[in-house]
Parts: C-alpha cells; structure tokens; sequence
C-alpha cells in the first residue's frame, strides 16, 4: 500500500525512543504487524535500506511478528482463525463477526547500543 | 557489544492519527460536520458531491477539499462552478490524502462561514483506508460497473466505513452484479453499515442520502 510513509514513520518513532536513551547505535527493531493489515514486508525493507543511511538506525535488522487474524462470532461466541480474507462463523454460518486479532500495526521494541 | 531492549510498543500511524485529532478539533471548534468520500477511480465521486450540493437546502452552506495524484484542478472547477468553494490538494503521486494534506487543506477552507466539508480522497480503495483525516464519517461509494466481488478483496476499506453508497445503480439490468453476495460481503466486514443504493444520472435514491446528511450536520450544528 504505502510502505514508503510506513517507514519513514517506523523510522521517526525508532530514531525518537533511541535519542531518549542516549544510543549510539540502533541494532534492531521489533514490529509487530496483523495480517489483516496490507504491508509488504520486503517492500519495508527497501525502504528502510535506503532511508536509513546516515541515520542512527542505519544497519538495523527490521524484525517482522505477524499476528494472525481471529474472529469472534457474536452469535456463537466461537473464536476462530482465518487465512485469507473474512468468511463467516464455521460453526453456526453467521456474519455477525468482530474481529479480535490481525489489526495490530506497532513498532513493540528497540534494540541498542549505549 | 551487548544491546539494550527499549520497550515502545507505539502505533506506526501515531503520528498522522495526533494531527487527525487536531483536524477534528478545529472542525468541532468551528461547528463542521466533515465527510471523507473514498472510492475507486471513475465510481462517480465527483459527481455525487455535485448532486448533493444541488440538492442541499440552502441553509447548510459547504466547502470541498479535493485530493488529486496530479496537479489537475478539474474536478475543484466542476465545485467552484455551482457556487461552492473548493480547495484542490495535489498529492504528488502520494495515493491517498494523510493528515498532514490535509491540515494544509483546511487552512485554506473558509472555516467560519461552513458547516459541511466533503473532502474527496484520491480515487483508491486501498492506501485511504489507513489515514485517518479527522472527518466525522467515512464513506465509500462503490460502483456497480465495479463488480460484487469488492468487500472480498478490499477488505480494510470496508472496515472502516460509517456510510456505503453504493452508485451507478441505473446500470444494474446490464451488469452481472450480484447484490447478495456483495450485501453479504459487506456484512461480514461492517454488520448494519447504514448504505445508500444510488443513482447519479437519474436521481434515484438521492433523497435519502442527502437526509442523512442534512440530520447529521443540523445534529451537529446544534452541539
């Protein structure tokens, strides 16, 4: 979709947390992604190769934690997982759904040097 | 050299969803009722903006930020031609409109003299989803010509809408358009989405789309 304002946001927030801590070199970075969100893994990456040049985050292994997308069904109360795209309850067919995982979209951890 | 682990745990759109807060608060502050109209190229955004401008009392007065991958001002003319303001945004081949566009967009807005702004996100029904502009509401039109398969395979822009229209309906007896399957699709992603069927061209269906809208920025108006 838009990985380029992506990284460059994981980017401001990285480089943000590491100069409150008085890094000196930022070594790796812990993304936690849902699957129901549309983010090209390898897209980021050649971003991040580019735009961290010369940055404290420069060399810094980018660490993608998918988290599956789940449904709750709100007739059933049956938690299931899905693969690809939504589809109803397989226990009672209701479409009446919330989904409980797969949004997640957060930078989770640094790691750096001091 | 061993490292340090800095818990974070912040939201990647952080940044763009605080300046969506500030949007909300002028718009509140000056008593607007905002609207992000999404869809996908050629639905018929501009001309069902154009439509419900003709056929707002004249009470409610409007303004229009359009957003444009190209330095084009065609569609901001077609609005400044009935009479209304319009702001165009041109996104620099960025294929959405973010916060920040939009923050710029709204400085040119004659805020004090409107209570409706309908902005018009650039024509893509995968990047806008993600950008919160700090409107009120979000909506899609999806277009007949389009096909019932949409919801399914644009799951995320679906999700995050207050309002379905669903346009060109005039063209249903010539279109293979399975209207239960979409509804069904769309359930899935958003139970009881309020959705407005439509029809640019003849008219149909426009009333109740506009009523709704009307309600929404009297309600407002009146805090």
């Amino acid at each position: 979709m838009h990985e380029l304002s992506v990284t460059e946001n994981i980017l401001n927030i990285a480089s943000k947390h590491a100069n409150q801590s008085k890094a000196i070199r930022v070594t790796d970075i812990h993304l936690v992604i849902g699957t129901l969100s549309s983010i090209i893994d390898d897209s980021v990456q050649f971003y991040w190769d580019i735009l961290t040049k010369e940055t404290i985050c420069e060399g810094a292994n980018l660490h993608f934690e998918r988290v599956p997308a789940e449904l709750l069904c709100l007739d059933c109360n049956l938690t299931y997982a899905i693969q690809s795209g939504l589809s109803p309850c397989p226990n009672c067919g209701s479409v009446r759904v919330n989904v409980v995982a797969g949004e997640e979209f957060w930078l989770e951890s640094i790691e750096i040097e001091t | 050299m061993p490292t340090i682990r800095v818990p974070i745990v912040e939201k990647i759109m952080e940044a763009n969803d605080q300046l969506a807060k500030g949007i909300r608060l002028r718009l509140d502050q000056a008593g607007i009722f905002g609207i992000n109209i999404m869809a996908s190229p050629g639905s018929g955004k501009t001309s069902l903006i154009l439509q419900t401008l003709l056929k707002l009392p004249p009470d409610i007065r409007s303004a229009v930020i359009e957003g444009d991958t190209a330095p084009v001002t065609i569609d901001a003319e077609k609005i400044i031609q009935i009479g209304v303001p319009a702001v165009q945004i041109n996104t620099g081949g960025e294929c959405h409109l973010d916060a920040v566009m939009m923050s710029r967009g709204l400085d040119e807005v004659p805020l004090n003299s409107i209570e409706l702004l309908i902005v018009e996100n650039v024509g893509n029904l995968i990047c806008p989803a993600a950008f919160n502009l700090g409107t009120h509401a979000n909506i899609l039109i999806a277009s007949i010509p389009e096909g019932d398969d949409k919801p399914y395979k644009y799951p995320n822009i679906y999700r995050s809408l207050d309002v379905l229209i669903i346009n060109k309906t005039d063209l249903m007896p010539y279109i293979d358009f399975d209207m239960e399957y979409f509804r069904q699709g769309v359930e899935l992603l958003n139970p009881r989405l309020i959705t407005f069927p439509v029809s640019c061209k003849t008219g149909e269906g426009m009333d109740a789309w506009v009523d709704w809208l009307v309600k929404k920025v009297r309600t407002n108006r009146n805090g």
